[in-house]
């Protein structure tokens, strides 16, 4: 099939795919910071170091993207907000309709589903518009920005926070932080990279949440359930849409292929610092 | 002395009174003119009749005035004192003095020069001119410098006088009013004044100690640590006459013509080409450079080359041709006159060494130089403070021949020095009061560091180091690492345990402050692991990381002291205050921060440790619930497309 003939419909606006931008960077970033503190006795983490100057420069960067961090967190509620307004539903129809992305049974069927599948027992469900790891994805951000955010506020202001907690409370902030944010970039750098777009399927990257457009195919194939609602609606045309312009196309490649680049990079040299570290000991 | 010699007078003829005499000698107008010369004959009879001789009367020495009827024949001859000090008189005829007399030298001291006519008082009294506080001023009547004396008669010694007032003799009379120092008389002798060439002089090699030992007793003794003690008995010829080193006056240089002279020494050892023959055969040069001996110590100080050859025998016969041979040792025995080095020498290494007749042994010479040794005031000196790290380098140096016999652990000593704070204060900053090699390790009794009496042994270092930095030592012998302080077993820290002990760098450098932690770490390895797993120990292994917390940032670094005592910055009145630094809102609850915290101990720190399992264990769990979810994604994924590609080309066949 040629390609310009490929139909393409709008999955994501602008404002979550600017969102989405910033969680990169941002991620990125306290990711490659902050492992390098965690892991100084590395040798790459002595690299990073000298790469941005100091180890100060490393904090500052750090602090700045908590920033920045805590700035997506908050569009995004506004984000939500602006949805639920949009929609017209009552706050609870909002959060257990087709769209939302809140864990629902549905989920958890689709879950059984789906590893029956991994051992050809049935067939790939019919997902959605968000599947469950899609949304396990998403809430673990809420968890994420509040407990190593908050942990990270008592690291970033010891001081005050230490007129109310006790001093040793910092020592566990320390470990709550470290170790969260091991989890997370661990799993974004491995399981969403792979889910989304190392997975053969999609390898080596999937665009649209860079282009916000997705070929109509793809989503009556993976998300048959969401297709059929927007038909059942009549709310398919609406959001067909052009293909993205090359270029754009080409710079999404060039900038989400780098930030995968980087995560798996560091992904790879956190597990050989933790084999060596702990496994060595 | 004068007094010392009374001789009985012999009953006179006629017995001429004194009151007689003075009838006319009383008035102020008698006078004769001889030569054109008008001279008084007045005599002044107060001042007779308090001298010493008022019992003689006129005519005890005036015995020619002694006549039945006055006048008396004029002119009297002159007064013979000999007639009744008949042995000072003796002696005075064999003095330097009495000499001059003899031959008539206008300017030769009669008696009377020194004790005056008719005034003569005893040297007892004080306004005597042989009182010993005005023995200077009498033989300064003609001694002092600008006398007609001293400018028509060859006298060795210069500013005689002003350098006695000077000298510690001087000192002794003129400012504390010591009448038990010595005048000149004290060394010279009032009537027996020789010059010190001659052998009888009091002043001459020979008796010059005997003349010191009158007051300085026990010069042996005193003098044990310059000069070697045996050779007093043994070898008298090598041990300097007193005034060799102490001078008589001032200036104190007087030279022994009793054996040879360096101008006769010069006349051979000048030339370049002076050469003898060894008895391998080889050939060696006996030049001696005077332009290097000019500028030499031993040249300021006058020490003529036979001082320091003393072997060196020559043959007087012949004066303007000496010729010499050496008798003995033919090498300079520097502890003739520097004892004291000499011992510190023999039992150091360098001198084991000697003893040993190891060939890469250093001698005396090795760093002092030969003919040119220069006091270490010098810059030229080789011993020069900023001299001394490359004197000690062109044996010590990597690859030099005391490098290689070395078998210890420091090495690149000279280049690690020439980096350390001393030795860049030294050749960068000029700092002339930075440690040299020989601050530390001595100049003559270097000892490797295990040896017990070793300047830098251990247990000295502190010491050693305090000779500059005392009041670093004195905060140290209070710390916790000073055993004054710590009852232990364990081996406590000394300086060069975190300065290190030739790389000694600024305590502000990062080099230095990255290396406090290894320091400590080697005894306190719990605690240094567990800093590291905080965040003043991770951030200091990162680039800028010495500017994060040290151990001495803390604890201190050399009053450190345990929590419990009340001086120490953790103590709880003082914990507070020693984050402030850094953290300046630090509070009471701040410092509670566990700064060796580990997770690790479930014992001590129990909550780190489960919330560390904790945290695991939801790592754990999410990857592997996830790593398995993948695991099984991917075969399937690859057998979905597989499928697809392979539905893909039976499609396209069927359309074909």
């Amino acid at each position: 099939m040629d390609k310009s003939q490929v139909e393409y419909v709008q999955r994501f606006g602008i404002f979550p795919r600017f969102l989405h931008l910033l969680v990169i960077i941002s991620f990125l970033t306290l990711a490659v910071t902050g492992m390098a503190l965690k892991f100084a006795s590395e040798r790459w983490a002595g690299f990073i170091a000298d790469i941005f100057g100091s180890f100060e420069t490393l904090g500052n960067l750090h602090r700045f993207m908590a920033t920045v961090t805590f700035t997506y967190f908050g569009l995004n509620m506004i984000l939500l907000f602006q949805n639920w307004r949009k929609s017209g539903q009552s706050i609870v129809q909002f959060c257990l309709g087709p769209n939302s992305l809140v864990p629902m049974p549905q989920d958890a069927i689709e879950l059984i589903q789906t590893s029956k599948w991994f051992f050809g027992l049935g067939p790939q469900p019919r997902y959605g518009r968000w599947t469950y790891w899609e949304k396990f994805d998403y809430m673990a951000v809420f968890w994420g920005v509040a407990v190593i955010g908050m942990s990270g506020l008592c690291l970033w202001f010891p001081e005050q926070f230490t007129m109310i907690i006790p001093g040793y409370w910092i020592n566990i902030a320390t470990i709550i932080h470290s170790d969260e944010a091991l989890l997370a970039s661990g799993f974004i750098f491995t399981i969403h990279f792979f889910n989304t777009h190392l997975r053969p399927e999609k390898f080596p990257m999937d665009p649209v949440i860079f282009t916000g457009k997705m070929p109509l195919d793809e989503l009556k194939h993976e998300r048959p359930r969401e297709y059929e609602l927007l038909v059942a609606e009549g709310k398919l045309d609406e959001i067909r849409c052009p293909p993205a312009p090359r270029w754009f196309t080409v710079v999404s490649h060039v900038f989400g292929l780098t930030a995968l680049t980087i995560g798996l990079t560091l992904v790879l040299a956190i597990v050989y610092s933790m084999v060596f570290l702990y496994v060595g000991k | 002395m004068l007094g010392l010699v009374l001789v009985s007078i012999a009953p006179r003829a006629y017995a001429m009174s004194t009151d007689d005499c003075l009838d006319c000698h009383s008035d102020p107008g008698l006078s004769v003119v001889k030569d054109g010369k008008k001279t008084s004959l007045t005599v002044d009879a107060k001042s007779f009749k308090s001298s010493v001789h008022a019992g003689e009367g006129c005519v005890g020495c005036h015995d020619d005035a002694d006549v039945k009827q006055p006048p008396h024949p004029f002119p009297l001859a002159r007064v013979k004192c000999g007639n009744c000090h008949d042995q000072i008189s003796k002696i005075y005829a064999k003095s330097l003095h009495g000499q001059a007399m003899a031959k008539k030298d206008p300017y030769a001291p009669h008696c009377y020069d020194c004790h005056g006519k008719h005034d003569i008082l005893p040297s007892t009294d004080k306004k005597s001119k042989t009182f010993i506080m005005n023995v200077p001023f009498t033989c300064g009547q003609c001694h002092r410098e600008g006398q007609p004396m001293t400018k028509t008669h060859d006298i060795p010694q210069k500013n005689i006088l002003e350098n006695y007032s000077e000298s510690i003799h001087g000192e002794g009379l003129y400012r504390k009013g010591l009448t038990v120092t010595a005048v000149c008389s004290s060394c010279h002798t009032a009537h027996n004044v020789l010059p010190h060439t001659d052998p009888n002089s009091s002043i001459s090699r020979q008796n010059v100690s005997k003349t010191c030992m009158k007051c300085h007793a026990n010069i042996e003794q005193a003098h044990t640590k310059i000069v070697r003690g045996e050779l007093w008995e043994k070898e008298p010829n090598k041990v300097p006459a007193c005034v060799e080193c102490h001078g008589p006056h001032k200036a104190r240089r007087v030279l022994y013509e009793d054996s040879l002279n360096d101008k006769f020494c010069m006349d051979c050892h000048g030339k370049k080409d002076l050469k003898i023959v060894m008895a391998d055969g080889t050939e060696k040069s006996m030049f001696v450079d005077v332009e290097e001996f000019e500028h030499s110590i031993h040249k300021e100080k006058r020490i003529a080359c036979v001082k320091c050859h003393v072997t060196v025998r020559f043959d007087h016969k012949d004066p303007a041709k000496p010729t010499c041979q050496v008798q003995g040792e033919v090498k300079v025995d520097c502890s003739i006159c520097h004892a004291d080095q000499q011992n510190k020498f023999d039992a150091s290494t360098h001198g084991m060494l000697v003893a040993k007749n190891d060939p890469n042994a250093p001698r005396c010479t090795d760093c002092h130089g030969q003919h040119n040794i220069m006091s270490r005031n010098y810059q030229e000196s080789p011993i020069f403070a900023r001299n001394v790290p490359e004197l000690c380098a062109k044996c010590h140096r990597e690859g030099e021949k005391a490098a290689l016999r070395y078998q210890g652990k420091q090495h690149e000593i000279i280049k690690h020095y020439k980096m350390s704070i001393h030795g860049k204060g030294l050749t960068e900053s000029g700092l002339m009061v930075s440690a040299t090699c020989t601050n530390c390790h001595t100049a003559h009794s270097i000892l490797p560091a295990n040896n017990p009496q070793s300047s830098v042994y251990r247990d000295n270092v502190l010491d050693t180091c305090a000779t500059c930095h005392l009041g670093i030592a004195q905060k140290f012998k209070q710390s916790i690492h000073s055993p004054q302080v710590s009852q232990t077993d364990k081996k406590l820290p000394v300086c060069i345990d975190c300065h290190s002990s030739h790389s000694i760098k600024r305590v502000d450098q990062a080099s230095f402050r990255n290396l406090i932690l290894e320091e400590c770490g080697t005894c306190h390895q719990h605690e240094t692991e567990t800093y590291f797993d905080t965040y003043h120990g991770k951030a200091s292994l990162l680039t800028g990381g010495e500017k994060t917390a040290k151990c001495s940032d803390c604890h201190g670094s050399h009053d450190i002291l345990p929590a419990y005592y009340s001086k120490s910055s953790l103590n709880r009145k003082n914990v507070v205050e020693t984050c402030r630094p850094c953290h300046p809102n630090s509070n009471r609850k701040f410092t509670g921060y566990l700064t060796h915290a580990t997770h690790h101990d479930r014992e001590k720190y129990p909550y780190l440790y489960y919330t560390f399992w904790a945290m695991t264990g939801l790592l754990v769990s999410t990857f592997a619930f996830f790593g398995i979810h993948t695991l099984f994604w991917i075969p399937r994924s690859f057998r979905e497309r597989f499928k697809r590609r392979r539905q893909h080309s039976h499609d396209k066949v069927f359309k074909d």
